[in-house]
């Protein structure tokens, strides 16, 4: 009997072991997990779990049941420490092994840290404990300081201010979600948490004296991919675990996908690592179709949406890279796509609570479809008939 | 507690006993039911976890928001009257004995 064995049992890990059940793999399944919960999906965390709309068993992925009536061993509670490729085991911390034909590593990734000297009691978010321990601290603080303003310093300082604290955001470039948005969007998430009473500082320097004034330090500042477990055993590491167009990493029958997967995305037009349920997802299915040899590159157009008070943002693309852009919706009612053009072809758009736009982007870029800005412009034509 | 009965796409009828509280997307994406895809984990912001409910139980259910009907309009299944976005409507003790079809395309 083929074994297959999954490190970490995120949106990758689980969406793996259910793929595999789902494309008739008859072998044996762990799943293995350092974390103690029940496997979870990790967006609501800084959205509706922070502000209470859901619960803990909200945001499991399947219950229990589900998991023994698919064979699906889940082990809890377990970190892996060390991969031998040669004996084609792993052994846990508690010095458990378990054998492989085929090993998925689904690790993820892991928060970037303040320095303790200027950070020492601040609180970071990542896994369900986090949100817990952070969930009580709000609970029981006024004034609150989140220190870097990507999607989840925001989503977090959003949550809090609903929760009616007092809230500071330190941003040290100068505007809101450089990275990833257009300096016009960057500015109306800026009004936004001016408005529901968020003080948003920009360029701003973070030192221990500025955190000192504040009860509760939360921290976003990025993340970097689990690939020590891998790298110790001689597979191939750059910023993430390199793998191929089907998952593979240099050793053919240990794969790696989602957050901690360095691969070349053509969407992008480069090699780089996604952090994204999306990319975690589909590359879960790559990989399991691989094994079952039902072979098919990846290939799946990037994904991704944040929430912040009323606003919805859904990105279909990568926008890094564009000449021309036009509008679609009402700009002043905050109902609005962005459509982003290079070379007359679309790349990207992001969609502000417009999620019909969105789900037609997605349709549009994997096809390589590009609608003229007149189409574009006139929301009386429908972008994709079906 | 109530039961609730999913029809598969393909007329497997399953039956769950769903907690209080809980979406009838959750019921059904924990429970393993087919058909149910759920890609945004229930954040309203995708329209895969279409249904269509049983019409006796219509006056039952909690109103729509506009945000949900806007996304009904974008599922991939044809909309009829009966539609709902299942990560939308949570399990009261009203909706025991629901039954709940799945479309064949999400
Ligand atoms: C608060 C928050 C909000 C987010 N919001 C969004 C959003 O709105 N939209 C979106 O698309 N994405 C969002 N993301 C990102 C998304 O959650 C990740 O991209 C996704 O979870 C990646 O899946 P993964 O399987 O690669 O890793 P993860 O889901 O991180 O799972 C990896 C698991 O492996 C475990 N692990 C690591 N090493 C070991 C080991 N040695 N032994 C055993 N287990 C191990 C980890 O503890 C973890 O549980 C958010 C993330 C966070 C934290
Ligand atoms: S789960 Fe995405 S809209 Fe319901």
């Amino acid at each position: 009997m083929r074994k297959v064995v999954i490190i970490g049992a995120g949106h990758g890990g689980v969406q793996a072991a259910t793929s595999l059940r789902e494309m008739g793999f008859e072998g044996t399944i762990q799943l293995i997990a350092d974390e103690v919960h029940l496997p979870y999906q990790k967006p609501p965390l800084s959205k509706g779990f922070l502000n209470g709309k859901q619960t803990a068993e909200n945001l499991l992925f399947r219950n229990e049941n589900y998991y023994n009536e698919h064979q699906i061993e889940v082990l809890v509670g377990e970190k892996i420490e060390a991969i031998q490729l040669q004996s084609q085991t792993v052994t846990s911390a508690i010095g458990k092994t378990f054998e492989y034909d085929y090993l998925l590593l689904a690790t993820g990734a892991r928060n970037r840290e303040l320095s303790k000297e200027i950070a020492p009691n601040a609180l970071y978010l990542r896994s369900m404990s986090d949100a817990q321990q952070l969930k009580r601290a709000l609970d029981v603080v006024e004034n609150v300081v989140v220190v870097g303003g990507g999607f989840i310093g925001l989503e977090v300082a959003a949550s809090a201010a609903e929760a009616g604290k007092q809230v500071t955001v330190l941003e040290v470039q100068n505007r809101l979600m450089a990275r990833v948005l257009p300096p016009l969007l960057s500015d109306l998430f800026l009004k936004k948490h001016q408005e529901m009473g968020v003080n948003v500082q920009l360029n701003a320097t973070v030192s221990a004296e500025t955190l000192a004034a504040f009860d509760l330090v939360v921290v976003g500042i990025g993340v970097a991919p689990n690939q020590e477990l891998a790298q110790e055993a001689g597979i191939e590491c750059q910023n993430g675990i390199l793998v191929n167009e089907f998952q593979q990493t240099s050793v053919p029958n240990v794969y790696a996908i989602g957050d901690c997967a360095s691969h070349y995305n053509r969407f992008a037009g480069k090699q780089c690592r996604l952090e994204s349920v999306q990319n975690a997802v589909d590359q879960a299915k790559i990989a399991a179709a691989h094994i079952c040899e039902k072979t098919q590159p990846y290939d799946a157009v990037p994904w991704f949406w944040t929430n912040q008070f009323d606003l919805k943002l859904q990105m279909a693309g990568i926008n890094s890279d564009y000449d021309s852009y036009a509008f679609r919706g009402d700009i002043a009612a905050n109902k609005f796509s962005i459509f982003y053009f290079k070379s007359n072809q679309l790349v990207a758009v992001d969609s502000l609570n417009r999620p019909a736009d969105h789900l037609a982007a997605r349709k549009l870029i994997q096809a390589g479809i590009t609608p003229t800005k007149e189409q574009v412009e006139d929301v009386a034509i429908k972008l994709i008939t079906s | 507690m109530p039961h609730i009965t999913y029809i598969e796409p393909n007329g497997t009828a399953k039956t769950y006993d769903l907690p209080l509280g809980a979406s009838l997307m959750e019921g059904a994406v924990q429970n393993g039911v087919n058909g149910i895809v759920a890609e945004c984990g229930g954040s309203c912001m995708c329209a895969t976890c279409h249904i269509y409910v049983d019409d006796a139980f219509l006056s039952q259910l909690p109103e729509m928001e506009e945000e949900e009907n806007e996304m009904l309009d974008s599922a991939t299944a044809e909309r009829r009257p009966n539609s709902r976005l299942g990560c939308q409507v949570r399990a009261t003790p009203k909706l025991e004995g629901l039954i709940v079809h799945i479309p064949s395309v999400q």
